[in-house]
């Protein structure tokens, strides 16, 4: 059970568990904010519309297509 | 750094690049076997804490990344072409160029997602995606769900929702009712999938409904449907909204294969127009993961010069392509669908573009320079198959980087021309 660093919380998810899934067992389900302003949450879950990209450890990733790894910092804002 | 060398490149491995895989593999050819995804199986056979995988898929990926002769290169990604039978991949850690004798494309298919009042509201999803979503361990347990759109993946979705937990109270099919009787009649010409529709079968199913919009000020709180002719409101926690799949031609159209409809076009070997290069599965066409598990072998065969093993499997091909002529007849669009979206309706979802801003436009290119519409992260892969729907509009063959890439990645394109 990896527990990984969420908007500055901790949260331990189950194995296999992809960031996607993790941001609405620890938060509200969204991973970025517009162009515009709207907070967003992952759409397609497949890897293609990237709405649900975040930042993990300092890159660019895509929350549905990464599995959560122990000590993983995920940052879904600005 | 000199390019990987490989025998056989197959990009995608769901069931189409698995069965490629192990086809190649029967000869000596070396084989990489490349996905975007953590783990192989496609979409159909996606795996993870809340995933059920038939026997069938798991003992095929066993038997494949288990084989000598395949590598496997899960979370990676194709960002260029860098040159001939050269393509340049990206995984977490590094950026890298593969060179291939032959190349099978197994892309896949994606959802067509189609703008709607309220469709970025948090809570809204693809159908197919909500799935994708649950299997990777996304919580839905006593959450009140629709299921709209169109096809045979809503009751699949529904199915592994409802299985998670969660309470379906409605599945909306746009479908009118004759079309959908007239494809359950033909069923028992395929028996393995009158099963499977049997035990997906739910009693929210309604034909003819169509989602209006997506209520909600901050997330999504409830649906307006159009209900057999009736404006119906739903109360629910999510919405799963997808209308059907398209085929992932972007790359092979990059590479300039040829098209046929909207789908990569192949010949009986599953060879494309380019020399040297395969497609199979839902990329040359839809009909489901047993056509493609039948398509994937014989382009494996073929790719290697085992004509006579591919040649033998084209009977087989040949009765599932008969099933998914019956699915895209009977699943075919109401013509509704393209005036969901109003003038401030965002059909651009990265760089926020409303419809109004497009509705004037002539084609994809000029409303493309003037809106930004197409120009995010996404690169098109969802807006432009929208208004191709909508508006008729050809989206131009995608440009690289295919998708978005490290700058230490594409330094790897300078390292080897200069």
């Amino acid at each position: 059970m990896p527990e990984l660093i969420l908007d500055g919380r901790p949260l331990r998810v189950p194995d296999g568990t992809s960031v996607a899934a993790a941001l609405a067992l620890g938060g509200d389900g969204c991973a970025r904010t517009s162009v515009s302003g709207q907070r967003r949450a992952p759409l397609c879950g497949m890897g293609i519309c990237q709405e649900c990209r975040v930042n993990i450890d300092g890159r660019r990733r895509l929350a549905c297509q990464t599995l959560c790894r122990d000590g993983m910092h995920v940052e879904t804002r600005p | 750094m000199s390019p990987e060398q490989t025998d056989v490149l197959i990009i995608g491995a769901g069931p189409a690049g698995l069965a490629a895989a192990l086809a190649a593999a029967s000869s000596t050819a070396r084989i990489v076997l490349l996905d975007d995804n953590p783990l192989a199986g496609g979409q159909i056979w996606r795996d993870g804490p809340q995933a059920e995988l038939p026997e069938q898929a798991r003992s095929l990926r066993e038997r494949v990344l288990g084989h000598p002769n395949v590598r496997h290169c899960p979370g990676t990604r194709v960002i260029a072409s860098a040159g001939p039978n050269t393509l340049l991949v990206e995984d977490a850690e590094r950026g890298w160029q593969i060179r291939y004798d032959k190349l099978i494309l197994c892309t896949g298919a994606r959802e067509l997602l189609l703008p709607f009042p309220g469709w970025t509201l948090p809570g809204v999803t693809g159908a197919g995606g909500l799935q994708a979503l649950i299997k990777a361990g996304l919580p839905v347990r006593d959450q009140a769900l629709v299921i709209a759109g169109s096809g045979p993946l809503l009751l699949a979705s529904a199915a592994t929702a409802r299985h998670n937990g969660a309470r379906i109270v409605r599945i909306a099919e746009q479908a009118a009712r004759g079309a959908v009787a007239g494809f359950a009649a033909q069923l028992p010409r395929w028996p393995h999938k009158l099963l499977q529709s049997f035990s997906l079968f739910d009693r929210q199913y309604r034909t003819g409904t169509h989602v209006l919009a997506a209520l909600g000020s901050d997330r999504l709180e409830g649906v307006r449907l159009s209900q057999q002719g009736n404006i119906v409101e739903v109360a629910c926690d999510r919405l799963a909204c997808g209308f059907g799949l398209i085929p992932n031609s972007q790359l092979g159209q990059a590479l300039g294969c040829a098209l046929e409809q909207q789908a990569l076009a192949v010949d009986g070997w599953q060879a494309t127009s380019v020399a040297g290069v395969y497609a199979a599965g839902e990329c040359s066409g839809f009909g489901g993961s047993e056509l493609a598990l039948v398509e994937g072998a014989i382009a494996g065969h073929a790719a290697v010069g085992e004509h006579p093993a591919a040649q033998a499997l084209w009977t087989r091909r040949a009765r599932w392509q008969g099933f998914a002529r019956a699915l895209n007849r009977a699943f075919a669009l109401n013509p509704a669908l393209k005036a969901l979206a109003t003038a401030d309706t965002l059909v651009c979802r990265c760089e926020d573009v409303a419809y109004a801003e497009l509705s004037g436009h002539v084609g994809w290119r000029e409303a493309k320079l003037a809106s930004r519409c197409g120009m995010g992260a996404c690169q098109g892969r969802v807006c432009g198959a929208a208004v191709q729907h909508l508006f008729g509009w050809q989206p131009s063959a995608p440009r690289p980087p295919f998708s978005p890439a490290r700058i230490e990645t594409l330094l790897c394109l300078e390292d080897i021309s200069s």
